[in-house]
Protein backbone atom coordinates (compact mmCIF):
# COMPACT_ATOMS: atom_id res chain seq x y z
CA UNK A 1 0.00 0.00 0.00
CA UNK A 2 2.77 2.49 0.55
CA UNK A 3 4.02 2.27 -2.82
CA UNK A 4 2.39 4.16 -5.05
CA UNK A 5 2.19 6.75 -1.98
CA UNK A 6 6.29 6.84 -1.73
CA UNK A 7 6.44 7.56 -5.59
CA UNK A 8 4.66 10.79 -5.13
CA UNK A 9 6.61 12.03 -2.59
CA UNK A 10 9.69 12.90 -5.16
CA UNK A 11 7.04 14.79 -7.50
CA UNK A 12 7.07 17.66 -6.02
CA UNK A 13 10.51 19.07 -6.21
CA UNK A 14 9.35 21.81 -9.10
CA UNK A 15 6.52 23.66 -9.42
CA UNK A 16 6.31 23.71 -13.58
CA UNK A 17 7.02 19.60 -13.28
CA UNK A 18 4.31 19.01 -10.93
CA UNK A 19 2.53 20.95 -13.32
CA UNK A 20 2.99 18.93 -16.11
CA UNK A 21 2.90 15.43 -14.02
CA UNK A 22 -0.83 16.72 -12.95
CA UNK A 23 -2.05 17.26 -16.50
CA UNK A 24 -0.46 14.14 -17.44
CA UNK A 25 -1.72 12.01 -14.64
CA UNK A 26 -5.27 14.33 -15.61
CA UNK A 27 -5.62 12.32 -18.79
CA UNK A 28 -4.42 9.59 -17.80
CA UNK A 29 -6.99 9.09 -15.17
CA UNK A 30 -9.32 10.15 -18.15
CA UNK A 31 -8.23 7.43 -20.67
CA UNK A 32 -8.44 5.11 -17.87
CA UNK A 33 -12.19 5.77 -17.11
CA UNK A 34 -12.84 5.48 -20.42
CA UNK A 35 -11.21 2.20 -20.64
CA UNK A 36 -12.93 0.48 -17.51
CA UNK A 37 -16.58 1.86 -19.07
CA UNK A 38 -15.43 -0.40 -21.87
CA UNK A 39 -14.83 -3.34 -19.88
CA UNK A 40 -18.52 -2.76 -18.14
CA UNK A 41 -19.98 -2.36 -21.33
CA UNK A 42 -19.01 -5.48 -22.44
CA UNK A 43 -21.28 -7.35 -20.59
CA UNK A 44 -24.25 -4.97 -22.36
CA UNK A 45 -23.28 -5.90 -25.56
CA UNK A 46 -23.22 -9.57 -24.51
CA UNK A 47 -26.90 -9.00 -23.70
CA UNK A 48 -27.34 -7.27 -27.09
CA UNK A 49 -25.88 -9.66 -28.66
CA UNK A 50 -27.63 -12.81 -27.32
CA UNK A 51 -30.70 -11.27 -27.94
CA UNK A 52 -29.70 -9.79 -31.66
CA UNK A 53 -28.34 -13.33 -33.16
CA UNK A 54 -31.54 -15.17 -31.11
CA UNK A 55 -33.71 -12.46 -32.64
CA UNK A 56 -32.24 -12.35 -36.34
CA UNK A 57 -31.84 -15.88 -37.06
CA UNK A 58 -35.16 -16.67 -35.00
CA UNK A 59 -36.83 -14.05 -37.69
CA UNK A 60 -35.21 -15.48 -40.77
CA UNK A 61 -36.59 -19.19 -39.37
CA UNK A 62 -40.29 -17.23 -39.08
CA UNK A 63 -39.89 -16.52 -43.00
CA UNK A 64 -40.14 -20.49 -43.69
CA UNK A 65 -42.02 -21.61 -40.72
CA UNK A 66 -45.50 -19.81 -39.76
CA UNK A 67 -45.41 -18.67 -35.91
CA UNK A 68 -48.67 -20.55 -35.63
CA UNK A 69 -47.58 -24.26 -36.92
CA UNK A 70 -44.51 -23.43 -34.42
CA UNK A 71 -46.72 -22.90 -30.89
CA UNK A 72 -49.75 -25.16 -32.10
CA UNK A 73 -47.97 -28.58 -33.93
CA UNK A 74 -47.70 -30.91 -32.14
CA UNK A 75 -44.61 -32.57 -33.73
CA UNK A 76 -41.28 -31.63 -33.56
CA UNK A 77 -39.27 -33.55 -36.46
CA UNK A 78 -37.04 -30.76 -38.33
CA UNK A 79 -34.29 -33.86 -39.35
CA UNK A 80 -36.91 -36.43 -41.24
CA UNK A 81 -39.84 -35.34 -43.41
CA UNK A 82 -41.88 -34.60 -43.65
CA UNK A 83 -40.65 -31.85 -41.52
CA UNK A 84 -42.87 -30.30 -38.36
CA UNK A 85 -41.48 -27.74 -36.17
CA UNK A 86 -44.02 -28.38 -33.47
CA UNK A 87 -42.12 -26.41 -30.10
CA UNK A 88 -45.01 -27.74 -28.05
CA UNK A 89 -43.10 -31.37 -28.21
CA UNK A 90 -39.43 -30.22 -26.88
CA UNK A 91 -41.56 -27.86 -24.16
CA UNK A 92 -43.34 -30.86 -22.81
CA UNK A 93 -40.04 -33.08 -22.31
CA UNK A 94 -38.48 -29.89 -20.87
CA UNK A 95 -41.57 -29.55 -18.57
CA UNK A 96 -41.46 -33.09 -17.47
CA UNK A 97 -37.61 -33.19 -16.48
CA UNK A 98 -38.88 -30.14 -14.73
CA UNK A 99 -41.20 -31.40 -13.00
CA UNK A 100 -39.49 -34.64 -12.02
CA UNK A 101 -36.11 -32.93 -11.08
CA UNK A 102 -38.16 -30.43 -8.48
CA UNK A 103 -40.10 -33.21 -6.93
CA UNK A 104 -36.59 -34.26 -5.90
CA UNK A 105 -34.90 -30.98 -5.24
CA UNK A 106 -37.30 -28.52 -3.44
CA UNK A 107 -38.53 -30.83 -0.38
CA UNK A 108 -34.91 -32.77 0.19
CA UNK A 109 -33.35 -28.80 -0.41
CA UNK A 110 -35.75 -27.38 1.62
CA UNK A 111 -35.17 -30.02 4.55
CA UNK A 112 -31.74 -29.92 4.15
CA UNK A 113 -31.49 -26.41 4.65
CA UNK A 114 -33.88 -25.94 7.57
CA UNK A 115 -31.60 -29.06 9.44
CA UNK A 116 -28.51 -26.84 8.03
CA UNK A 117 -30.00 -23.53 10.31
CA UNK A 118 -31.87 -24.64 12.77
CA UNK A 119 -30.79 -28.21 13.95
CA UNK A 120 -26.82 -28.85 13.16
CA UNK A 121 -25.09 -28.35 15.69
CA UNK A 122 -21.51 -26.26 14.39
CA UNK A 123 -19.80 -29.16 13.96
CA UNK A 124 -21.67 -30.80 11.69
CA UNK A 125 -22.46 -27.78 10.14
CA UNK A 126 -18.85 -26.96 8.98
CA UNK A 127 -18.74 -30.53 7.61
CA UNK A 128 -21.54 -30.87 5.80
CA UNK A 129 -21.45 -27.20 4.02
CA UNK A 130 -18.30 -28.00 2.21
CA UNK A 131 -20.05 -31.54 1.10
CA UNK A 132 -23.05 -29.32 -0.66
CA UNK A 133 -20.69 -27.36 -2.13
CA UNK A 134 -18.53 -29.80 -4.17
CA UNK A 135 -21.89 -31.23 -4.90
CA UNK A 136 -22.90 -27.95 -6.34
CA UNK A 137 -19.22 -27.71 -8.30
CA UNK A 138 -19.52 -31.31 -10.16
CA UNK A 139 -19.79 -30.52 -13.95
CA UNK A 140 -22.71 -31.56 -15.11
CA UNK A 141 -20.82 -33.88 -18.08
CA UNK A 142 -20.21 -36.29 -14.60
CA UNK A 143 -24.05 -36.16 -13.31
CA UNK A 144 -24.82 -37.38 -16.97
CA UNK A 145 -22.40 -39.96 -16.85
CA UNK A 146 -24.12 -40.73 -13.42
CA UNK A 147 -27.93 -40.91 -14.29
CA UNK A 148 -27.16 -43.28 -17.60
CA UNK A 149 -24.65 -45.57 -15.62
CA UNK A 150 -26.37 -46.19 -12.29
CA UNK A 151 -29.92 -44.33 -11.97
CA UNK A 152 -31.07 -45.76 -15.16
CA UNK A 153 -30.22 -49.25 -14.75
CA UNK A 154 -31.14 -48.74 -11.90
CA UNK A 155 -34.87 -47.50 -12.89
CA UNK A 156 -34.70 -50.63 -15.39
CA UNK A 157 -34.37 -53.00 -12.59
CA UNK A 158 -37.47 -51.40 -10.80
CA UNK A 159 -39.54 -50.97 -14.04
CA UNK A 160 -38.50 -53.62 -16.26
CA UNK A 161 -40.67 -51.80 -19.52
CA UNK A 162 -38.14 -48.72 -18.83
CA UNK A 163 -36.47 -47.71 -22.13
CA UNK A 164 -32.69 -46.73 -21.74
CA UNK A 165 -33.23 -43.18 -22.14
CA UNK A 166 -36.46 -42.34 -19.86
CA UNK A 167 -37.13 -39.03 -18.72
CA UNK A 168 -37.43 -40.47 -15.07
CA UNK A 169 -32.98 -40.41 -14.93
CA UNK A 170 -32.76 -37.65 -16.33
CA UNK A 171 -35.10 -36.06 -13.83
CA UNK A 172 -33.74 -37.88 -10.52
CA UNK A 173 -30.57 -36.39 -11.56
CA UNK A 174 -31.53 -33.00 -12.54
CA UNK A 175 -33.57 -32.61 -8.91
CA UNK A 176 -29.21 -33.94 -7.46
CA UNK A 177 -27.87 -31.30 -8.79
CA UNK A 178 -29.97 -28.11 -8.03
CA UNK A 179 -30.35 -29.50 -4.90
CA UNK A 180 -27.39 -27.92 -3.19
CA UNK A 181 -28.51 -24.46 -4.75
CA UNK A 182 -32.26 -24.96 -3.23
CA UNK A 183 -30.45 -25.61 -0.06
CA UNK A 184 -27.80 -23.00 0.12
CA UNK A 185 -30.44 -20.24 -0.85
CA UNK A 186 -32.81 -21.24 1.01
CA UNK A 187 -30.60 -21.51 4.31
CA UNK A 188 -29.33 -18.10 3.58
CA UNK A 189 -32.80 -16.90 3.84
CA UNK A 190 -33.04 -18.84 7.52
CA UNK A 191 -30.36 -17.48 8.57
CA UNK A 192 -31.01 -14.23 7.86
CA UNK A 193 -34.25 -14.30 10.56
CA UNK A 194 -33.13 -12.45 13.44
CA UNK A 195 -32.09 -14.43 16.75
CA UNK A 196 -35.00 -12.37 18.71
CA UNK A 197 -37.93 -14.08 16.75
CA UNK A 198 -36.48 -17.26 17.53
CA UNK A 199 -35.85 -16.24 21.08
CA UNK A 200 -39.55 -15.03 21.47
CA UNK A 201 -41.30 -18.18 20.43
CA UNK A 202 -38.81 -20.53 22.34
CA UNK A 203 -39.57 -18.23 25.67
CA UNK A 204 -43.36 -19.24 24.81
CA UNK A 205 -42.30 -23.09 25.13
CA UNK A 206 -42.56 -23.79 21.39
CA UNK A 207 -40.66 -26.51 20.24
CA UNK A 208 -37.77 -26.94 17.60
CA UNK A 209 -40.00 -27.14 14.79
CA UNK A 210 -42.58 -25.09 15.97
CA UNK A 211 -39.92 -22.60 15.79
CA UNK A 212 -38.84 -23.76 12.36
CA UNK A 213 -41.67 -24.19 10.90
CA UNK A 214 -44.09 -21.08 12.39
CA UNK A 215 -41.61 -18.41 12.71
CA UNK A 216 -38.35 -19.29 10.66
CA UNK A 217 -39.83 -20.25 7.49
CA UNK A 218 -42.81 -17.99 7.52
CA UNK A 219 -40.43 -14.76 8.43
CA UNK A 220 -38.05 -16.28 5.13
CA UNK A 221 -40.35 -17.18 2.90
CA UNK A 222 -39.48 -14.88 0.06
CA UNK A 223 -35.75 -16.19 -0.18
CA UNK A 224 -37.00 -19.84 0.14
CA UNK A 225 -39.40 -19.26 -2.52
CA UNK A 226 -36.76 -17.26 -4.83
CA UNK A 227 -34.15 -19.76 -4.21
CA UNK A 228 -37.27 -22.15 -5.79
CA UNK A 229 -37.93 -20.77 -8.50
CA UNK A 230 -34.42 -19.77 -9.92
CA UNK A 231 -33.46 -23.55 -8.85
CA UNK A 232 -36.61 -24.64 -11.42
CA UNK A 233 -35.11 -21.86 -13.89
CA UNK A 234 -31.29 -24.46 -13.34
CA UNK A 235 -33.34 -27.21 -14.42
CA UNK A 236 -35.14 -25.48 -17.75
CA UNK A 237 -31.00 -24.70 -19.02
CA UNK A 238 -30.09 -27.67 -17.86
CA UNK A 239 -28.26 -29.04 -20.64
CA UNK A 240 -25.69 -32.22 -20.71
CA UNK A 241 -27.53 -34.55 -18.03
CA UNK A 242 -30.84 -34.67 -20.63
CA UNK A 243 -28.79 -34.92 -23.42
CA UNK A 244 -27.20 -38.08 -21.92
CA UNK A 245 -29.90 -39.75 -20.41
CA UNK A 246 -33.04 -38.47 -21.54
CA UNK A 247 -32.72 -39.32 -25.14
CA UNK A 248 -33.69 -37.80 -28.32
CA UNK A 249 -37.70 -38.65 -28.97
CA UNK A 250 -39.76 -35.49 -29.03
CA UNK A 251 -42.98 -36.49 -28.03
CA UNK A 252 -46.13 -35.05 -26.03
CA UNK A 253 -45.84 -37.66 -22.75
CA UNK A 254 -46.39 -37.78 -19.06
CA UNK A 255 -44.76 -40.64 -18.75
CA UNK A 256 -41.52 -40.55 -17.01
CA UNK A 257 -40.61 -44.11 -18.28
CA UNK A 258 -40.37 -43.15 -21.90
CA UNK A 259 -37.82 -41.56 -23.62
CA UNK A 260 -38.40 -37.54 -24.38
CA UNK A 261 -36.06 -34.84 -25.76
CA UNK A 262 -35.92 -31.15 -24.03
CA UNK A 263 -34.82 -27.88 -26.13
CA UNK A 264 -31.72 -28.30 -24.40
CA UNK A 265 -31.14 -32.10 -25.68
CA UNK A 266 -32.25 -31.06 -29.34
CA UNK A 267 -29.65 -27.92 -29.32
CA UNK A 268 -27.11 -30.49 -28.51
CA UNK A 269 -27.83 -32.91 -30.88
CA UNK A 270 -28.14 -30.37 -33.97
CA UNK A 271 -24.74 -28.99 -32.66
CA UNK A 272 -23.20 -32.80 -33.06
CA UNK A 273 -24.14 -33.01 -36.35
CA UNK A 274 -23.07 -31.51 -39.43
CA UNK A 275 -25.39 -28.25 -40.28
CA UNK A 276 -25.32 -26.22 -43.18
CA UNK A 277 -24.66 -22.74 -42.61
CA UNK A 278 -28.15 -20.97 -43.41
CA UNK A 279 -30.60 -24.08 -43.61
CA UNK A 280 -33.12 -24.68 -41.87
CA UNK A 281 -31.85 -26.98 -39.04
CA UNK A 282 -29.55 -24.29 -38.64
CA UNK A 283 -31.87 -22.06 -37.95
CA UNK A 284 -34.43 -23.89 -35.38
CA UNK A 285 -31.31 -23.53 -32.87
CA UNK A 286 -31.49 -20.19 -32.42
CA UNK A 287 -35.34 -20.53 -32.61
CA UNK A 288 -35.63 -23.00 -29.98
CA UNK A 289 -32.92 -21.42 -28.43
CA UNK A 290 -35.04 -17.99 -28.03
CA UNK A 291 -37.50 -19.86 -26.25
CA UNK A 292 -35.21 -20.86 -23.77
CA UNK A 293 -33.55 -17.94 -23.40
CA UNK A 294 -36.90 -15.88 -22.84
CA UNK A 295 -38.29 -18.82 -20.44
CA UNK A 296 -35.41 -18.46 -17.87
CA UNK A 297 -35.01 -14.90 -18.42
CA UNK A 298 -39.19 -14.72 -16.88
CA UNK A 299 -38.37 -16.88 -14.34
CA UNK A 300 -35.14 -15.07 -13.42
CA UNK A 301 -36.67 -11.87 -12.97
CA UNK A 302 -39.97 -13.38 -11.34
CA UNK A 303 -37.65 -14.97 -8.79
CA UNK A 304 -35.71 -11.66 -8.25
CA UNK A 305 -39.17 -9.79 -8.03
CA UNK A 306 -40.45 -11.90 -5.16
CA UNK A 307 -37.38 -11.76 -3.34
CA UNK A 308 -37.63 -8.06 -3.58
CA UNK A 309 -41.11 -7.64 -3.39
CA UNK A 310 -41.47 -9.32 0.22
CA UNK A 311 -38.42 -8.59 1.89
CA UNK A 312 -40.03 -4.62 1.50
CA UNK A 313 -42.57 -5.93 3.91
CA UNK A 314 -40.98 -6.94 6.71
CA UNK B 1 -54.32 -33.81 30.97
CA UNK B 2 -55.18 -32.84 28.04
CA UNK B 3 -52.20 -30.03 28.05
CA UNK B 4 -49.95 -32.89 28.33
CA UNK B 5 -50.84 -35.03 26.26
CA UNK B 6 -50.56 -32.53 23.67
CA UNK B 7 -47.19 -31.47 24.90
CA UNK B 8 -45.85 -35.21 24.39
CA UNK B 9 -47.56 -35.68 21.37
CA UNK B 10 -45.42 -32.03 20.19
CA UNK B 11 -42.07 -33.51 21.84
CA UNK B 12 -42.53 -36.54 19.70
CA UNK B 13 -43.38 -34.69 15.96
CA UNK B 14 -40.31 -32.83 17.09
CA UNK B 15 -37.68 -35.69 17.77
CA UNK B 16 -39.64 -36.98 14.51
CA UNK B 17 -38.50 -34.41 12.34
CA UNK B 18 -35.24 -33.85 13.45
CA UNK B 19 -34.62 -37.06 12.35
CA UNK B 20 -36.38 -36.35 8.55
CA UNK B 21 -34.39 -33.41 8.55
CA UNK B 22 -31.53 -34.90 9.18
CA UNK B 23 -32.23 -38.16 6.50
CA UNK B 24 -32.63 -35.98 3.71
CA UNK B 25 -29.81 -34.03 4.78
CA UNK B 26 -27.40 -37.12 4.43
CA UNK B 27 -29.39 -37.72 1.22
CA UNK B 28 -27.49 -35.42 -0.82
CA UNK B 29 -24.20 -36.83 0.85
CA UNK B 30 -24.79 -40.40 -0.05
CA UNK B 31 -25.02 -39.31 -3.51
CA UNK B 32 -22.05 -37.48 -3.75
CA UNK B 33 -20.84 -40.63 -2.05
CA UNK B 34 -22.11 -43.04 -4.46
CA UNK B 35 -21.34 -41.17 -7.55
CA UNK B 36 -17.84 -40.88 -6.83
CA UNK B 37 -17.37 -44.28 -5.50
CA UNK B 38 -18.94 -45.00 -8.85
CA UNK B 39 -16.90 -43.46 -10.90
CA UNK B 40 -13.46 -44.30 -9.49
CA UNK B 41 -14.19 -47.95 -9.20
CA UNK B 42 -14.95 -48.08 -13.18
CA UNK B 43 -12.57 -45.68 -13.95
CA UNK B 44 -9.23 -46.19 -11.79
CA UNK B 45 -8.48 -49.30 -14.25
CA UNK B 46 -8.44 -47.46 -17.26
CA UNK B 47 -6.29 -44.72 -15.82
CA UNK B 48 -2.21 -44.66 -16.77
CA UNK B 49 0.24 -43.37 -19.08
CA UNK B 50 -0.94 -44.33 -21.76
CA UNK B 51 -3.78 -42.79 -21.10
CA UNK B 52 -3.08 -39.53 -20.10
CA UNK B 53 -0.30 -40.01 -23.81
CA UNK B 54 -2.78 -40.85 -26.22
CA UNK B 55 -5.38 -39.19 -28.86
CA UNK B 56 -8.66 -40.73 -28.94
CA UNK B 57 -8.98 -44.04 -31.14
CA UNK B 58 -11.61 -46.13 -32.14
CA UNK B 59 -10.24 -48.84 -30.29
CA UNK B 60 -10.83 -48.87 -26.25
CA UNK B 61 -7.62 -49.68 -25.73
CA UNK B 62 -5.62 -47.88 -27.56
CA UNK B 63 -7.58 -44.51 -26.68
CA UNK B 64 -6.41 -41.96 -24.36
CA UNK B 65 -7.14 -38.19 -23.77
CA UNK B 66 -4.30 -36.03 -24.69
CA UNK B 67 -5.91 -33.96 -27.44
CA UNK B 68 -8.94 -33.14 -24.72
CA UNK B 69 -6.19 -31.94 -22.08
CA UNK B 70 -4.46 -30.00 -24.17
CA UNK B 71 -7.55 -28.41 -25.21
CA UNK B 72 -9.40 -27.95 -21.85
CA UNK B 73 -5.77 -26.07 -21.08
CA UNK B 74 -6.02 -24.01 -23.91
CA UNK B 75 -8.91 -22.53 -23.36
CA UNK B 76 -8.28 -22.33 -20.08
CA UNK B 77 -5.45 -20.32 -20.27
CA UNK B 78 -6.98 -17.78 -22.49
CA UNK B 79 -10.04 -17.67 -21.14
CA UNK B 80 -8.46 -16.62 -17.60
CA UNK B 81 -6.44 -13.45 -18.79
CA UNK B 82 -9.15 -12.22 -20.93
CA UNK B 83 -11.91 -13.04 -18.17
CA UNK B 84 -9.97 -11.52 -15.37
CA UNK B 85 -9.21 -8.02 -16.80
CA UNK B 86 -12.89 -7.81 -18.38
CA UNK B 87 -14.26 -9.19 -14.89
CA UNK B 88 -11.69 -6.68 -12.63
CA UNK B 89 -12.33 -3.84 -14.93
CA UNK B 90 -16.42 -4.15 -14.94
CA UNK B 91 -16.21 -4.38 -10.61
CA UNK B 92 -13.90 -1.16 -10.59
CA UNK B 93 -15.89 0.76 -12.99
CA UNK B 94 -19.15 -0.15 -10.74
CA UNK B 95 -17.36 0.00 -7.46
CA UNK B 96 -15.26 3.42 -7.53
CA UNK B 97 -16.03 4.92 -10.68
CA UNK B 98 -19.73 5.10 -11.90
CA UNK B 99 -22.27 7.41 -10.46
CA UNK B 100 -25.37 5.90 -8.79
CA UNK B 101 -27.89 6.81 -11.60
CA UNK B 102 -29.79 4.43 -14.18
CA UNK B 103 -27.22 3.64 -16.31
CA UNK B 104 -25.06 2.33 -13.31
CA UNK B 105 -28.37 0.09 -12.29
CA UNK B 106 -29.15 -0.93 -15.46
CA UNK B 107 -25.46 -2.27 -15.96
CA UNK B 108 -25.93 -4.55 -12.58
CA UNK B 109 -29.19 -5.74 -13.64
CA UNK B 110 -28.02 -6.50 -16.65
CA UNK B 111 -25.22 -8.12 -15.18
CA UNK B 112 -27.48 -10.38 -12.33
CA UNK B 113 -29.48 -11.57 -15.36
CA UNK B 114 -27.04 -12.65 -17.39
CA UNK B 115 -25.43 -14.66 -14.28
CA UNK B 116 -29.02 -16.60 -14.76
CA UNK B 117 -28.65 -17.41 -18.91
CA UNK B 118 -27.98 -20.79 -19.30
CA UNK B 119 -24.68 -22.26 -20.87
CA UNK B 120 -26.37 -23.13 -23.87
CA UNK B 121 -27.42 -19.78 -24.86
CA UNK B 122 -24.13 -18.22 -24.22
CA UNK B 123 -23.00 -20.95 -27.06
CA UNK B 124 -25.85 -20.52 -29.60
CA UNK B 125 -24.54 -16.73 -28.97
CA UNK B 126 -21.12 -18.10 -29.83
CA UNK B 127 -22.03 -20.22 -33.34
CA UNK B 128 -23.90 -16.98 -34.42
CA UNK B 129 -21.31 -14.54 -33.75
CA UNK B 130 -17.86 -15.64 -33.17
CA UNK B 131 -18.01 -19.18 -35.55
CA UNK B 132 -20.18 -17.43 -37.92
CA UNK B 133 -20.37 -13.74 -37.87
CA UNK B 134 -16.99 -13.25 -37.61
CA UNK B 135 -15.97 -16.38 -39.30
CA UNK B 136 -13.71 -17.54 -36.72
CA UNK B 137 -14.75 -21.17 -37.74
CA UNK B 138 -15.22 -23.81 -34.75
CA UNK B 139 -11.20 -22.93 -33.29
CA UNK B 140 -10.02 -22.70 -29.89
CA UNK B 141 -10.33 -18.66 -29.99
CA UNK B 142 -14.13 -19.10 -30.71
CA UNK B 143 -14.53 -21.35 -28.02
CA UNK B 144 -12.17 -18.79 -25.68
CA UNK B 145 -14.09 -15.83 -26.18
CA UNK B 146 -17.61 -17.51 -25.62
CA UNK B 147 -16.57 -19.29 -22.07
CA UNK B 148 -14.97 -15.78 -21.47
CA UNK B 149 -18.42 -14.14 -22.06
CA UNK B 150 -20.09 -17.12 -19.82
CA UNK B 151 -18.07 -16.82 -16.65
CA UNK B 152 -17.77 -13.22 -16.96
CA UNK B 153 -20.93 -12.33 -14.70
CA UNK B 154 -19.32 -14.56 -12.05
CA UNK B 155 -16.01 -12.80 -12.07
CA UNK B 156 -17.51 -9.39 -11.82
CA UNK B 157 -19.88 -9.86 -8.78
CA UNK B 158 -17.45 -11.73 -6.96
CA UNK B 159 -14.93 -8.72 -7.45
CA UNK B 160 -17.85 -6.56 -6.57
CA UNK B 161 -18.61 -8.18 -3.49
CA UNK B 162 -14.70 -7.81 -2.65
CA UNK B 163 -13.89 -4.39 -3.24
CA UNK B 164 -16.93 -3.40 -1.28
CA UNK B 165 -15.66 -5.10 1.69
CA UNK B 166 -12.38 -2.75 1.33
CA UNK B 167 -13.45 -0.29 4.35
CA UNK B 168 -13.47 2.82 3.29
CA UNK B 169 -10.99 4.70 5.31
CA UNK B 170 -8.27 3.02 3.53
CA UNK B 171 -9.26 5.19 0.31
CA UNK B 172 -9.78 8.52 2.25
CA UNK B 173 -6.11 8.18 3.75
CA UNK B 174 -5.19 7.14 0.27
CA UNK B 175 -6.73 10.36 -1.17
CA UNK B 176 -5.85 12.36 1.66
CA UNK B 177 -2.23 11.83 1.10
CA UNK B 178 -2.67 13.24 -2.22
CA UNK B 179 -3.01 9.42 -4.60
CA UNK B 180 -5.05 10.38 -7.52
CA UNK B 181 -8.41 8.29 -7.78
CA UNK B 182 -6.54 5.19 -9.75
CA UNK B 183 -3.70 5.45 -7.31
CA UNK B 184 -6.04 4.59 -4.27
CA UNK B 185 -7.31 1.74 -6.58
CA UNK B 186 -4.53 0.33 -8.19
CA UNK B 187 -2.76 0.61 -4.72
CA UNK B 188 -4.84 0.31 -2.17
CA UNK B 189 -7.89 -1.02 -3.45
CA UNK B 190 -7.18 -3.99 -5.35
CA UNK B 191 -4.28 -5.44 -2.95
CA UNK B 192 -6.80 -5.71 -0.28
CA UNK B 193 -9.51 -6.76 -2.30
CA UNK B 194 -7.36 -9.47 -3.85
CA UNK B 195 -7.53 -12.29 -2.52
CA UNK B 196 -11.73 -12.16 -3.07
CA UNK B 197 -10.98 -11.27 -6.38
CA UNK B 198 -8.93 -14.43 -7.08
CA UNK B 199 -10.97 -17.00 -5.23
CA UNK B 200 -14.57 -15.69 -7.72
CA UNK B 201 -11.30 -15.73 -10.50
CA UNK B 202 -10.80 -19.44 -9.89
CA UNK B 203 -14.46 -20.72 -8.99
CA UNK B 204 -15.41 -19.29 -12.11
CA UNK B 205 -12.63 -21.11 -14.18
CA UNK B 206 -13.28 -24.17 -12.76
CA UNK B 207 -17.02 -23.96 -13.66
CA UNK B 208 -15.72 -23.44 -17.19
CA UNK B 209 -13.23 -25.97 -17.29
CA UNK B 210 -16.45 -28.31 -16.88
CA UNK B 211 -18.14 -27.03 -18.99
CA UNK B 212 -19.81 -28.84 -22.22
CA UNK B 213 -22.69 -27.96 -23.59
CA UNK B 214 -21.73 -24.36 -24.86
CA UNK B 215 -18.91 -25.86 -26.42
CA UNK B 216 -20.53 -27.97 -27.98
CA UNK B 217 -22.90 -25.95 -29.62
CA UNK B 218 -19.85 -23.52 -30.63
CA UNK B 219 -18.08 -26.72 -32.11
CA UNK B 220 -15.62 -28.03 -30.20
CA UNK B 221 -14.82 -31.91 -32.36
CA UNK B 222 -15.54 -35.13 -30.48
CA UNK B 223 -12.37 -37.04 -32.24
CA UNK B 224 -9.49 -34.83 -32.64
CA UNK B 225 -5.81 -36.34 -32.86
CA UNK B 226 -3.50 -33.83 -32.69
CA UNK B 227 -2.72 -31.45 -30.37
CA UNK B 228 -3.93 -28.14 -31.37
CA UNK B 229 -0.85 -24.81 -31.69
CA UNK B 230 -2.38 -22.06 -32.30
CA UNK B 231 -5.87 -20.58 -31.44
CA UNK B 232 -7.04 -20.74 -34.56
CA UNK B 233 -6.87 -24.61 -34.81
CA UNK B 234 -9.95 -26.90 -33.75
CA UNK B 235 -10.14 -28.62 -30.87
CA UNK B 236 -11.61 -30.62 -28.44
CA UNK B 237 -11.63 -30.05 -24.88
CA UNK B 238 -12.10 -33.00 -21.39
CA UNK B 239 -15.76 -32.72 -21.06
CA UNK B 240 -16.09 -33.24 -24.73
CA UNK B 241 -14.21 -36.10 -24.81
CA UNK B 242 -16.02 -37.76 -21.86
CA UNK B 243 -19.34 -37.19 -23.71
CA UNK B 244 -18.38 -38.56 -26.71
CA UNK B 245 -17.19 -41.61 -24.85
CA UNK B 246 -20.21 -41.64 -22.61
CA UNK B 247 -22.95 -41.98 -25.54
CA UNK B 248 -21.28 -45.01 -27.08
CA UNK B 249 -23.22 -48.23 -26.13
CA UNK B 250 -20.25 -50.39 -25.15
CA UNK B 251 -18.99 -50.74 -22.22
CA UNK B 252 -15.45 -50.10 -22.23
CA UNK B 253 -16.02 -46.88 -23.83
CA UNK B 254 -17.94 -46.03 -20.43
CA UNK B 255 -14.98 -47.04 -18.50
CA UNK B 256 -12.72 -44.72 -20.23
CA UNK B 257 -15.42 -42.01 -19.57
CA UNK B 258 -14.79 -42.64 -16.31
CA UNK B 259 -11.31 -42.10 -16.35
CA UNK B 260 -11.91 -39.12 -18.15
CA UNK B 261 -13.62 -38.05 -15.33
CA UNK B 262 -11.33 -38.76 -13.03
CA UNK B 263 -8.74 -36.99 -14.82
CA UNK B 264 -11.19 -34.12 -14.92
CA UNK B 265 -12.13 -33.95 -11.57
CA UNK B 266 -8.54 -33.94 -10.17
CA UNK B 267 -7.93 -30.55 -12.53
CA UNK B 268 -10.66 -28.94 -10.81
CA UNK B 269 -9.66 -30.26 -7.19
CA UNK B 270 -6.18 -29.10 -8.49
CA UNK B 271 -7.51 -25.34 -9.16
CA UNK B 272 -9.26 -25.03 -6.56
CA UNK B 273 -6.80 -25.84 -4.10
CA UNK B 274 -4.68 -23.76 -5.89
CA UNK B 275 -7.35 -20.91 -4.70
CA UNK B 276 -7.21 -21.44 -1.52
CA UNK B 277 -3.36 -22.07 -1.28
CA UNK B 278 -3.31 -18.57 -3.32
CA UNK B 279 -5.78 -16.63 -0.94
CA UNK B 280 -4.30 -17.52 2.06
CA UNK B 281 -0.57 -16.48 0.65
CA UNK B 282 -2.19 -12.92 -0.73
CA UNK B 283 -4.01 -12.73 3.24
CA UNK B 284 -1.18 -13.03 4.80
CA UNK B 285 0.93 -10.49 2.73
CA UNK B 286 -1.61 -7.86 3.98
Amino acid sequence: MSISIAGERQEGKSANQSVAVKGKRRSFEFVLRFLLMLCAAVSIFTTAGIVFVLLFETMEFFQEVSLWSFLTDTKWTPLFVPKHFGILALLSGTFLITLGASLVALPFGFMTAIYLSEYAPDRIRRMLKPVLEILAGIPTIVYGYFALTFVTPMIRQIFPYAGVFNALSASIVVGIMILPMVASMSEDAMAAVPRSLRDGAYALGATKLEVAAKVVVPAALSGIVGSFVLALSRAIGETMIVAIAAGSTPKLTLNPLESVQTMTAYIVQVSQGDIQYGSIEYKTIFAVGMTLFLLTLAMNVIAQWITRRFKEKD
Amino acid sequence: MRMEKKAAIRKILDRVSRVVFFLSTMAGVAALAILLYRIVSVGIGCLDWQFLTSFPSRFPDKAGILSALAGSVWVIGLTAPIAFVLGLGTAVYLEEYAKKNWFTRFLQVNINNLAGVPSIVFGILGLGLFVKGMMLGQVVLAGVLTMSLLILPIIVVASQEAIKSVPQHLRDASCALGATKWQTVKGVVIPAAFPGILTGVILALSRAVGETAPLVVVGALAFVSFVPISPLDSFTVLPIQIFNWTSRPQDEFRSLAAAGIIVLLIVLFATNTAAVWLRNKFQKRL
